[in-house]
């Protein structure tokens, strides 16, 4: 399939790898050590942020054939082959949820919302109906320093309740 | 039309939580070039040469800069109000380095591969002169950490860096070592408070550019962009000027982005090559090279007669400010200004103590402020007393604290680094706040403790605490609200949204005195050329102060508008009421719409530009108060504890947002029990941080959190904006002595060294067994 937004991006000059991003199917010259969050934030994906580079707090999220995976230890080329959702992939899911969060006033300074938003997403995918429980730990690897959490628990369990 | 305690959405999180770019590095210049920092890997050390040489030569490189090639001008990068309360000890570069991740040198490339690789080929020697690795031996040690001649302070502090002392201070009421010799009960303990990391999810972040007048523009993750562009300005001798500050959104702050990080950097290269660089902090560079919240040793003697009425409270505080004295006085001030008034009904107050240097990671602001050490330290020397005293540690609070319409003479002795102002408290509930959190964690039938088998008990804690709303008669709050046609207004305001949802209710607050809807507002915050002047987000001061201009604005904005429509109608501006739809005559049934005023003031007739300004400074800081209540489970057998339930409830005055102000609180007190229960800060023996990644330095996950219950008292602060005083830091101060106090009750065991972990539990467990 032809991608409608394939600007040709280069840059790097070493591997070139083609990879289904928010659904369009990309050629991307990168690096060989180039990292899946410096490839997504290269190509202009600046929803896809960094907060910690040892894989430990969850800001830089991303979907990985709809499972959530953190980018910033994943090398681009691993990518190759798979299909990686941004958020600004998923704008009409996100914005499901994302309404929710502001509902409760948890959204905060926002900087860890779209890669948390990423992670409910793959939790809906793989928990059918998860209690308290299995949503802390779903989702135990998104950190979040505004909030104290427990505004996301409520918020996630009313989002839970409507989709019911 | 109700706008003010309504939990209206935040008006940027939509856009924030899809992904919308807003942030610095979202922000900053695609062709920006990228800096990278050398840091010492010396603890102190001295640079006897350095050659940029092969870096320079490097293909890519743009400049390499060392303290030979910026301006030697020595500021603080405090980021507070001015004259500064912080000692002048820090130049843009330096050619001593003073804790390990200290800046040597600077490269700007095209990329930051190589920025990387030409950081490693630049050559240093030095000479490594004898680190101050323990505060409590600092003041007598060999090494000076400041030895440069021009370091200073702009006023008297007991400012003496040949001692390595940074400030020193003394304040008596009363004489307490009378009072204690009079006392039935004494309690005379000490305490330590650890360095905390703030770990705001966005690193520190800075970009700039020289613009089309060949003005520096910064783009900075920054709480205090007005106390910026004055300090990078006297750092690099230039005109305020030539500077604009632009802060974007901020990924949270908490104090940790109220000084200048980076911004020195981006700006030396920018105005070195005219080109635009950018500096994001890795996160190692955050936890090595920004700054944590000072480590206290905090002795608290309390003296009591026997039936609990307390007489004499004695605090003496050291405090280790790391390599440069950013907030050293100031926090360490508000750990005892922001703590002793609570018991306002002793006979006499002895505080005192120092604050000093050494070579670690620089200490500065962090939500709390002192008071959160300062509470831990006073909070469990009260639960102490009342076990001495063998009186539930409830009422020993409720017979001793400050009430509503009463003083404290510490008001006016403590202030922001100086004399405080007098004040009496006219808004306080903390009398409704126990009680109900006393209720809602049933204490009843918790306290002390119970077992749920032999080898785990459980107790409730709790402690009781006050902040502040801003620094009287210094810090100031202004706004800017701007008519346009078709009758919407944008607000502008130098009041510094990280996160807080500052910008939402700052926007409630004008739509509430125009009488308009809060999406009538349009809010923009902070830029330094369009935005008027505020000192930024800091001081829980942007409800109060800042919300102040706020109302005062829009009340301007309201009589021209009534103005306007009175003149349209024939009518005197007394005889006219703008309702937020119409201006109406108080007599006949004329009136005119907003929208058709704006017509007229912008189209057709008598043409006008409608700008509203006005300002604030707070007369006094009335604190916002909080009772928190903590249960906890502790397995005897390991010493974990877990925290089953904390109750926060707080008197903040009126919510003008109940839902943000609720996670304000939420927040906080999380960051508090992370605090309490494992945040630390640690370094090995050489002056190497050991917790310098996500993987070493722990803060609290959502596993770690189970019940936490917030409410709010029904209060009315009279000199607030609609009754409302500050919440932003108030949530932090209760956990580390709620919890500490709950682990006593639950098994016996006090511990007076956060952070309070099973280690140190099990093995005060063994050593009571013995």
């Amino acid at each position: 399939m032809q991608c409608p937004c394939e600007k040709g991006i280069t840059g790097g000059d070493e591997v070139k790898i083609g990879v289904t991003i928010n659904g369009c199917q990309r050629n991307i010259d990168i690096e060989a050590d180039e990292m899946l969050l410096d490839m997504l934030r290269k190509i202009g994906l600046l929803s896809v942020k960094r907060g910690c580079d040892t894989g430990s707090c969850g800001i830089c999220t991303v979907l990985l054939d709809g499972l959530p995976i953190p980018s910033c230890v994943c090398y681009a080329a691993k990518a190759e082959g798979h299909n990686i959702i941004t958020i600004e992939g998923a704008q009409k899911e996100a914005i499901d949820i994302a309404e929710f969060l502001v509902a409760e006033g948890v959204d905060q300074c926002g900087y860890c919302s779209p890669g948390f938003v990423l992670a409910i997403l793959g939790m809906m995918k793989e928990l059918k109906d998860p209690t308290e429980d299995d949503i802390k730990h779903y989702l135990v690897g998104n950190l979040c320093r505004c909030s104290g959490y427990v505004g996301h628990l409520r918020a996630i369990k009313k989002y839970l309740e409507v989709k019911r | 039309m109700n706008e003010v305690n309504k939990s209206v959405p935040k008006v940027d999180g939509l856009g924030l939580v899809t992904g919308a770019p807003a942030y610095t590095n979202d922000i900053a210049m695609n062709n920006a070039l990228v800096i990278k920092v050398l840091r010492s890997p010396h603890p102190f050390a001295k640079i006897i040469d350095i050659n940029t040489q092969k870096a320079m030569n490097l293909s890519g490189v743009e400049c390499v800069l060392t303290y030979k090639d910026v301006p030697r001008n020595i500021v603080t990068r405090a980021g507070q109000g001015y004259p500064e309360p912080s000692p002048h000890d820090k130049y843009i570069l330096d050619e001593y380095v003073r804790y390990i991740g200290d800046e040597v040198a600077v490269v700007a490339a095209i990329t930051e591969k190589i920025a990387l690789q030409a950081i490693g080929l630049i050559e240093v020697k030095y000479e490594v002169l004898r680190p101050v690795l323990d505060f409590e031996n600092a003041e007598n040690h060999t090494s000076m950490v400041h030895p440069e001649t021009e370091c200073h302070s702009m006023f008297p502090m007991g400012f003496e860096p040949d001692k390595n002392i940074a400030c020193t201070y003394e304040m008596n009421v009363g004489s307490v070592k009378e009072t204690l010799n009079k006392c039935d009960v004494v309690v005379k303990e000490r305490y330590y408070t650890k360095a905390q990391a703030h770990v705001a999810m966005e690193p520190h972040s800075s970009a700039a550019h020289m613009d089309v007048q060949g003005r520096l523009n910064i783009i900075s993750s920054t709480q205090t962009p007005f106390h910026m562009r004055r300090i990078i300005a006297e750092a690099f001798g230039m005109a305020a000027g030539k500077i604009r500050v632009i802060k974007p959104r901020v990924g949270g702050a908490y104090g940790g982005k109220q000084a200048i990080h980076g911004e020195f950097l981006v700006a030396a290269v920018t105005l070195k090559t005219r080109k635009p660089s950018k500096l994001i902090y890795t996160r190692k560079e955050v936890f090595e090279a920004t700054y944590c919240r000072h480590v206290m040793r905090l002795d608290l003697t309390l003296g009591s007669d026997k039936e609990g009425n307390l007489k004499a409270i004695d605090m003496e505080i050291l405090s280790d400010t790391g390599a440069y004295g950013e907030h050293a006085l100031t926090v360490f001030m508000v750990a005892a200004s922001k703590t002793l008034p609570l018991y306002n009904k002793v006979d006499s107050v002895h505080f005192s103590g120092k604050v000093v240097y050494t070579n670690h990671t620089p200490a500065g602001a962090f939500r709390g402020y002192g008071a959160v050490q300062g509470n831990f330290a006073l909070e469990s020397a009260m639960d102490e007393l009342a076990e001495k005293l063998g009186m539930d540690p409830i009422k020993l609070r409720e017979k001793n604290m400050i009430r509503q319409g009463e003083t404290s003479p510490i008001f006016k002795l403590m202030g922001e680094g100086g004399e405080g102002i007098e004040m009496s408290i006219e808004s306080c509930k903390l009398d409704y706040c126990i009680k109900r959190g006393r209720d809602i964690i049933s204490w009843k039938s918790k306290y002390p403790r119970k077992y749920t088998n032999e080898n785990t008990v459980r107790g409730v804690g709790m402690a009781i605490a006050m902040q502040g709303s801003g620094i009287p008669y210094m810090d100031m709050g202004s706004a800017i609200l701007k008519l346009n046609d078709e009758g919407f207004f944008n607000l502008l305001v130098g009041a510094t949204d990280i996160g807080t949802g500052s910008d939402t209710i700052l926007a409630q607050i004008a739509a509430q005195t125009l009488g308009v809807a809060t999406n009538k507002i349009i809010v923009y915050s902070s830029d330094t050329d369009i935005t008027p002047f505020d000192c930024g987000a800091y001081a829980s001061s942007t409800t109060y102060i800042s919300g102040h201009s706020v109302r005062k604005t829009a009340g301007e904005m309201k009589e021209m508008i009534e103005e306007e429509g009175a003149k349209r109608l024939d009518l005197l501006t007394d005889q006219v009421i703008f309702d937020g739809e119409f201006v109406k005559s108080l007599k006949t049934k004329d009136k005119i719409s907003l929208k058709e005023l704006c017509e007229q003031l912008y189209y057709k007739h008598d043409q006008k530009q409608l700008i509203a300004s006005q300002s604030y400074v707070g007369t006094k800081s009335p604190p916002p108060y909080m009772a928190g209540f903590a249960e906890v489970e502790v397995d005897l057998e390991t010493g974990k504890v877990k925290l089953l339930d904390y109750v926060g409830i707080v008197d903040c005055g009126t919510t003008i947002n109940p839902n943000l102000a609720r996670i304000q609180v939420e927040g906080g007190l999380v960051q508090g029990i992370g605090m309490a229960m494992f945040e630390d800060v640690k370094y090995s023996t050489s002056g190497r941080l050991l917790t310098n990644s996500l993987m070493q330095y722990t803060i609290p996950t959502r596993q770690d959190i189970n019940k936490i219950t917030v409410e709010f008292a029904e209060s009315y602060e009279p000199t607030g904006p609609y009754g409302a005083k500050s919440v932003g830091e108030i949530g932090i101060d209760t956990p580390p002595a709620a919890i500490a106090n709950a682990i006593f009750n639950a098994t016996g065991v006090r511990i007076r060294n956060l952070p309070i972990t099973p280690e140190k539990i099990l093995m005060a467990l063994k050593g009571d067994a013995k």
